[in-house]
């Protein structure tokens, strides 16, 4: 195809972006630029034009701009992980940020140059559980420009590119985010650096010297307890040819290589060093931020303290129970053996009796050992005062002033096929409590309906039943026996299957009912739900099965709403009738983050099926975002499909007349229902959960 | 094992073939043999706590070699009823012949009856135990019209793995109370590295990279991993290594595929392993 005019071009992207368009800002130079490329690339330009211009019209226009010349510099896959990142930066940080990422494609360009390369997305997973294993306190992992870490978080480059193969990129991650961890195992900040190389006419420069000297340390670290790792760090550095300086410094940093080397050896070798010199160069070098890891620490530390000191009281007052009436002034003493394995040995005594204590309490003298390698006296006075006032003020901490503790979940982009990361905020709620005597009416205006129900549900019940002429059994079936007798004298063959046996037909089953609480429930409808529920409570005492009732709404994905009516392990009391009968209509349905999170809540729950089924009015639905069609469909779908893949089976009953044209792509052909009428729904729901159950 | 073969032959097997005449290696991790010894001179049963494949069930063989009692263990599985541990009858020659399970076998013989991962049998098992674990200590046979007393010799032990964090898999409190509990953990490294280098015959420097892999493993319990590496997987693994597997290959299916089948869990547990060999 030939490529498009100019003029064709400026009025399609005048089209698509004409709300941040002006008479001093057309789209007259956008399109001179498109102009140039190729048809294909012409083409991918509008399309994700057009996409991105759905989330943001100005993201849309840098794109436009940028895409002349950085499209022939990237193949496609980097041309999507380009935009792809740009999008992300935008979400996470905003528009400057996201912007700024159009403009730097030149590093996506050096990227398309290296199909070897790997990205941080790719291996954190992998990552974070590795230097859990190695670090035995978590870690978390996030990606920055630079790698550092303030010993809470590792922070690792958002891409490698510097390998030969996809192998050896992974490869470089682990030693970054070894040594990293390494920083923090063995006290690069155990000091305070800042202070340490103020002397220094350049402590920057010190400061980036130190970094080297320590890499050259931690390695030594790592060698000891890795050998492994350092092997293939061994090879790496003979293949990248950067084992060329070292060499000849090898006897001056000889020191650093000594078991007990410490920070302080490194600080000490700087004085003797040039620093004027250019440091060497490494693939895992990263930096230090000595102000960052100084505060992280330091807050650790005195979070630990107190963490140790309730612990060591409570464990105190379980040792003088025990032992009754030892002597209270006895005290707590640490011995650490240090020895170059992972995890220092603590050996915690009370009143010179060897204790066992409790795994949080062994992990936390674990991670002050690592801080300070000790255990310092202060941190062994078992603290009664901070007992007293109990675990609440761990909790106080977590709960965020305003709006209560938020879980978040990823969202699916169907345009961009790519999940926002942490896009929505859901928050479980405690339902308003509404008139109980709402349960009552229902039961009564339903009476004769209700009694049918019942007894549908209990001929469901799982009963023994005698299974006759079994090959293996409790007891001898007589009429067997008897018949097998006649067939012998008969002549003919014993049969072998003479035994009964109790069979029990066990419905290990767990439900969940997903309530549309949005606004456009209000009326008729909200009543028929909660008819529904009602009715289905009363069937489902009788069946015995396990159900968990949850309400969702919300407003924006920074306010998904769920609330709890019934938990699984909640009985069927008079407050959960009050909240049956307090469920009102509120806003909108983002239901991709309330299917996630409720199939999260399946995940504590064992049973052989797991059923989630939504009462639903319409399609999903919210204030912004684009939520309403195609997207919000898209990320039902998509939460659905990740409820299957967790044996999670959904089901979908719906009022809604168009669900044909929607819900079997969300739900797949079989697993919904329409009911034609609202005021059909409350008996309804009884029936098709009793066949979809047996 | 051995309660499937007794009721397919419908002769029970001799109280003597359950005799244990060779020592078992066990390594003891404190007082846990002279608790035991002491519970069943009191006759009061026996609850051993402890995850999977830290030497609960070589403890027992342990114990019933050093008492000279034989030992019958029973692996519980949820469709394990009531009947299955007390007995049945069973038509042979034109005629119905009582066979006992393994639990009345054990009550006659006077030995030990172990029920490994008791929580998983059915519901209605409390009620033949129920009897036999408190003072009565006696095992009513209702379908053969029989009590059987227990003699003093007969130990009833069970296993539990507290770390289920099911509710359905609780022992009931009106069981759990009737028992003597010796809790179990994985041994120290120095014992774990002794136990493994006994049972493998791998070398000390092999052996010591191996905990350190299992120290990581156990670090990333509740992080991904529902268990840590346990010291039967690390001896399994050490008798890969000793046999000429590359360790890294041991490791991977010893460990790493026996613990999970998250493909990034396995990934990052093969990269502990590659930094560790």
């Amino acid at each position: 195809m030939p490529p498009l005019a100019t003029a064709a071009l400026e009025k399609r992207l005048d089209a698509l972006l004409n709300p941040v368009l002006s008479s001093r800002r057309t789209a007259a130079p956008l399109a001179a630029g498109v102009a140039t490329l190729p048809r294909a690339l012409q083409d991918f330009t509008l399309h994700w034009v057009e996409v991105i211009g759905r989330t943001n019209y100005e993201m849309a226009y840098q794109f436009a701009a940028a895409a002349p010349e950085a499209l022939p510099a990237l193949d496609t896959q980097a041309a999507e992980a380009w935009i792809i990142q740009a999008m992300d930066s935008y979400d996470r940080e905003g528009l400057y940020q996201g912007s700024l990422v159009f403009k730097q494609y030149a590093d996506f360009a050096q990227r398309g140059l290296n199909a070897h390369g790997v990205q941080f997305n790719e291996v954190a997973t992998v990552l974070e559980r590795f230097v859990c294993g190695l670090a035995g306190r978590r870690l978390n992992i996030d990606s920055a420009e630079t790698a550092w870490t303030d010993t809470e978080t590792l922070y690792l480059p958002p891409r490698i590119t510097v390998g030969a193969s996809r192998d050896e990129n992974f490869l470089i991650y682990k030693i970054i985010a070894t040594l990293l961890w390494a920083q923090g195992r063995y006290g690069t900040f155990n000091i305070d650096l800042n202070a340490a190389l103020a002397h220094h006419s350049e402590p920057a420069r010190a400061l980036v010297w130190l970094n080297y000297l320590e890499v050259i340390r931690l390695e030594a670290n790592i060698a000891r307890l890795l050998p492994g790792l350092a092997r293939d760090l061994a090879a790496l550095r003979g293949e990248s040819g950067e084992s060329g300086e070292s060499s000849d410094h090898d006897a001056r940093y000889a020191p650093l290589r000594a078991v007990d080397a410490g920070v302080r050896d490194s600080i000490a070798l700087l004085d003797t060093l040039d620093l004027q010199q250019a440091v060497p160069r490494r693939a895992w070098l990263g930096t230090l931020r000595p102000a960052s890891a100084k505060a992280a620490r330091e807050a650790r530390l005195t979070r630990e303290k107190d963490a140790l000191q309730a612990a060591l009281a409570q464990l105190f007052k379980e040792q003088i129970q025990n032992a009754d009436g030892a002597e209270e002034n006895q005290n707590f003493e640490v011995r650490v053996n240090h020895d170059d394995n992972l995890g220092a040995d603590v050996e915690l005594t009370l009143g010179g009796k060897p204790l066992a204590p409790p795994k949080p309490v062994r992990e936390l003298l674990d991670s002050i050992v690592q801080d300070l390698g000790e255990i310092p006296d202060e941190y062994l006075l078992a603290n009664t005062a901070q007992e007293a006032t109990g675990e609440g003020d761990g909790d106080e901490q977590d709960i965020a002033p305003a709006d209560g503790p938020a879980v978040y979940y990823d969202e699916w982009d169907f345009q961009r096929r790519h999940y926002r990361k942490n896009w929505c905020a859901l928050r479980e709620l405690e339902p308003p409590a509404g008139d109980a005597a709402f349960v009552e009416s229902t039961l009564k205006k339903y009476a004769p309906q209700v009694t049918q129900l019942k007894r549908n549900f209990e001929l469901l019940r799982g009963e023994d039943r005698l299974m006759k002429r079994q090959q293996h059994g409790d007891d001898i079936d007589l009429d067997a026996v008897i018949a097998a007798y006649a067939d012998m004298r008969a002549g003919r063959e014993l049969p072998q299957r003479l035994f009964t046996k109790r069979h029990k037909a066990e419905r290990n089953l767990a439900v969940m009912f997903m309530v549309d609480m949005s606004g456009s429930t209000k009326g008729w409808i909200n009543e028929a739900e909660r008819e529904a529920l009602v009715l289905l409570a009363e069937a489902l005492q009788v069946l015995g099965d396990r159900y968990a009732i949850y309400g969702f709404s919300g407003m924006t994905r920074k306010r998904c709403e769920i609330f709890h009516i019934k938990r699984f392990d909640e009985p069927y009391s008079e407050r959960v009738r009050q909240r049956i009968a307090g469920i009102a209509p509120q806003d909108y349905t983002r239901m991709g983050a309330a299917i996630r999170h409720l199939s999260a809540l399946f995940e504590t729950v064992d049973a052989r099926t797991k059923l989630l089924i939504t009462l639903s009015d319409g399609k999903p639905d919210d204030y912004s975002d684009n939520y309403r069609g195609e997207y919000g469909i898209e990320d039902t779908r998509q939460a659905l499909i990740e409820a299957h893949r967790a044996g999670i089976k959904p089901f979908c009953i719906t009022i809604d007349h168009e669900a044909r044209d929607y819900l079997p792509h969300m739900y797949g052909a079989a697993n919904w229902t329409l009911i034609d009428n609202v005021l059909r729904l409350p008996l309804k729901v009884a029936d098709i959960y009793r066949r979809l159950t047996s | 094992m051995d309660a499937s073969t007794s009721t397919r032959t419908a002769t029970p097997l001799q109280p003597e073939a359950r005799l244990i005449t060779h020592e078992p290696y066990y390594e003891p991790v404190a007082d846990e043999i002279a608790l035991f010894e002491a519970a069943c001179d009191s006759r009061i049963p026996v609850l051993l706590k402890g995850p999977t494949g830290c030497g609960k069930t070589r403890f027992m063989e342990y114990v019933a070699w050093k008492l000279k009692r034989p030992l019958i263990t029973v692996s519980c599985h949820d469709d394990l009823t009531a009947n299955d541990l007390v007995g049945r009858y069973l038509i042979t020659n034109n005629e119905t012949v009582w066979v006992d399970g393994p639990l009345a076998h054990a009550v006659r013989v006077g030995g030990i009856c172990y029920l490994d991962e008791v929580v998983e049998a059915r519901k209605d098992t409390t009620v033949v135990i129920h009897p036999l674990a408190d003072d009565r200590r006696m095992l009513p046979i209702e379908k053969h019209g029989e009590l059987l007393r227990a003699p003093d010799s007969f130990v009833l032990a069970m296993s539990y793995n507290p770390g289920y964090q099911s509710v359905l898999k609780e022992l009931k409190q009106s069981t759990r109370q009737r028992f003597v509990a010796i809790e179990f953990n994985y041994p120290s490294e120095t014992l774990e590295a002794k136990i493994v280098a006994a049972e493998s015959g791998l070398d000390a420097a092999n052996i010591a990279k191996l905990l350190k892999l299992a120290h990581m493993t156990r670090n990333l319990k509740g992080n991904g991993l529902d268990e840590g590496a346990s010291t039967r997987l690390l001896v399994h693994a050490a008798k890969l290594i000793k046999r000429g597997v590359a360790a890294r290959v041991a490791c991977h299916g010893a460990i790493a595929e026996a613990l999970t089948d998250d493909a990034e869990m396995l990934r990052a547990i093969d990269e502990l392993t590659s930094s560790i060999f």
